[in-house]
């Protein structure tokens, strides 16, 4: 086999990727890595593995893979590791890594990519709260086309038990003070023409679940 | 001048001071602000990180829409403002996705021209209008400009020439007396909408940037995006409680401080909806105690 195909074993002061075999042949499976290209539109395969991405990424230490390694599970043909995956829900798409990439690999549209593909596949996600406040986001612009924040607000409070546990209290106290301070609106807002919102909405998944 | 305004949801609640502010100034500076008629969400993280299509075609409908109107566009939220730029370049890649519905109302994508507020009030010809017209000076004040993400990143969608070091805020409040400092913070991320599902990530991202400010010098950190204001902001006390020493530095809209320079008269409404109540910052500086002070 050629040995640039090798996945393994890592590079000298690399550690080994989960899940890699390690010390026998491994020969990448394209199927995968060409088949989210194709549909997410990022270039992969352009990734030489120079790490700007991690070393500039203000979310690193929160990330159980680094941004370049949930690159390189998709150069090696993985995707299991990818689904369990919390740094694709940790990116809060800031566009550094982007911006600083020498080969232009959009790693947030890529980390988009995955999420959409969890959300759409119905799997479970590795930071359940993200979704379920994406989803409510999503929610309220089918509904009136605009966000109304006091209602995103307290649907995901007690979607996600915020209402009740120990945050409770400093939520309902926050809550408290914004509305004394005119900061929070009480009647939403919301387009007139909402025909395409509906057209929109049919062809997503919110509409199937 | 008159000018396009895309809004966006915030600003129609949790950033109402930003709203006010914003259309306070362009008031005193004679910019008529013309809302795109009927404007969506331009869907945020949400949108992007779910459903890319639908991502895609709530910024087809806006850019639309926008077109039909006055230009430049003014987006005062960074966020919108990058979705839409970002709406923009994919549409003149490939319009496929465009669902016919949204179609219909038009595909002039391209003609409408997104300029974030912050570069639009900035630029030479406004700040020698605001300086001119400035009856007051920021002197005491001595803040950090902190820019975030979303305008500047990344360059080929934003535009913007600055976007690893941004000066325009800085040139503008220096301009208006302001002791402006230097700081290595500018676009750092601060975590936006993770402050919902994640407020641990924010919690931290928010600390690092509270450090450096106060190591540089600043009393005070001045924005020109929504989300930042509110995770600068909104949970100051908790955040701060996590650093060694006090912290206590008001998060200002740039707008906020062009009102005071200006004097406009309801600047003092602006500041009362902060959390971080300005109020002790602004009695050491020089600005007239009415301009300020809630009656």
């Amino acid at each position: 086999m050629n040995k640039a195909d090798a996945g393994a074993p890592p590079a000298p002061g690399e550690p080994a990727l989960p899940g890699v075999p390690q010390g026998q042949p491994f020969v990448p499976r394209s199927d995968f890595r060409r088949r989210v290209e194709e549909a997410s539109g990022v270039d992969i395969g352009a990734c030489f593995g120079c790490k700007k991405c991690s070393n500039g990424c203000p979310l690193a230490w929160a990330m159980d893979l680094h941004p370049y390694q949930v690159v390189r599970y998709v150069q090696l043909g993985l995707e299991e590791p990818l689904k369990k995956c919390l740094s694709i829900w940790v990116c809060a798409s800031c566009q550094t890594c982007y911006t600083r990439c020498p080969n232009q690999v959009d790693l947030p549209r890529f980390m988009d990519h995955l999420k959409e593909l969890i959300h759409k596949g119905g799997l479970p996600p590795a930071h359940q709260r993200s979704l379920l406040f994406h989803r409510l986001f999503l929610r309220e612009i089918k509904a009136r086309g605009r966000v109304f924040e006091a209602s995103l607000m307290a649907r995901y409070m007690l979607a996600s038990g915020g209402a009740f546990g120990p945050e409770a209290k400093e939520n309902a106290r926050l809550g408290l003070a914004m509305l004394r301070k005119g900061r929070l609106r009480l009647l939403p807002s919301r387009v007139k023409d909402r025909r395409w919102l509906k057209a929109l909405f049919a062809e997503s998944a919110e509409e199937t679940r | 001048m008159r000018v396009g305004y895309y809004p966006g949801c915030s600003l129609e609640s949790t950033a109402r001071d930003y709203a006010e502010s914003v259309e306070g100034v362009a008031g005193l500076l004679e910019i008529e602000l013309c809302p795109v008629p009927d404007w969506n969400c331009c869907g945020a993280s949400a949108a992007h990180s779910l459903d890319h299509r639908l991502s895609l075609n709530l910024g087809a409908r806006n850019l639309a829409l926008a077109a039909g109107g006055p230009q430049p566009v003014v987006v005062p939220c960074a966020l919108c403002f990058n979705r839409l730029k970002t709406a923009q370049a994919e549409l003149a890649q490939d319009s496929s996705l465009v669902h016919p519905e949204v179609a219909a109302l038009g595909r002039d994508w391209d003609k409408a021209e997104v300029v974030e507020l912050v570069e639009f009030l900035t630029g030479p010809e406004l700040r020698r209008q605001v300086q001119e017209a400035a009856r007051h000076s920021l002197a005491g004040l001595d803040p950090v400009c902190y820019y975030g993400c979303q305008g500047q990143r990344p360059p080929w969608i934003t535009g913007n020439p600055e976007y690893e070091s941004p000066r325009s805020m800085d040139r503008l409040l220096a301009e208006l007396g302001a002791g402006v400092r230097d700081w290595a913070g500018k676009t750092e991320c601060c975590g936006a909408s993770h402050a919902v599902a994640q407020p641990e990530l924010v919690d931290e991202l928010v600390a690092r940037l509270y450090r450096q400010a106060l190591e540089a010098g600043a009393n005070c950190i001045v924005t020109g995006c929504q989300m930042c204001q509110a995770n600068l902001d909104l949970y100051q006390e908790r955040i701060g409680a996590r650093l060694e020493q006090e912290v206590y530095l008001p998060v200002f809209y740039f707008t906020e401080l062009m009102g005071l320079a200006l004097g406009h008269p309801q600047a003092a409404t602006w500041l009362s909806r902060h959390m971080v109540d300005p109020r002790a910052l602004l009695a050491r500086t020089q600005l007239p105690p009415q301009s300020w002070e809630r009656l």
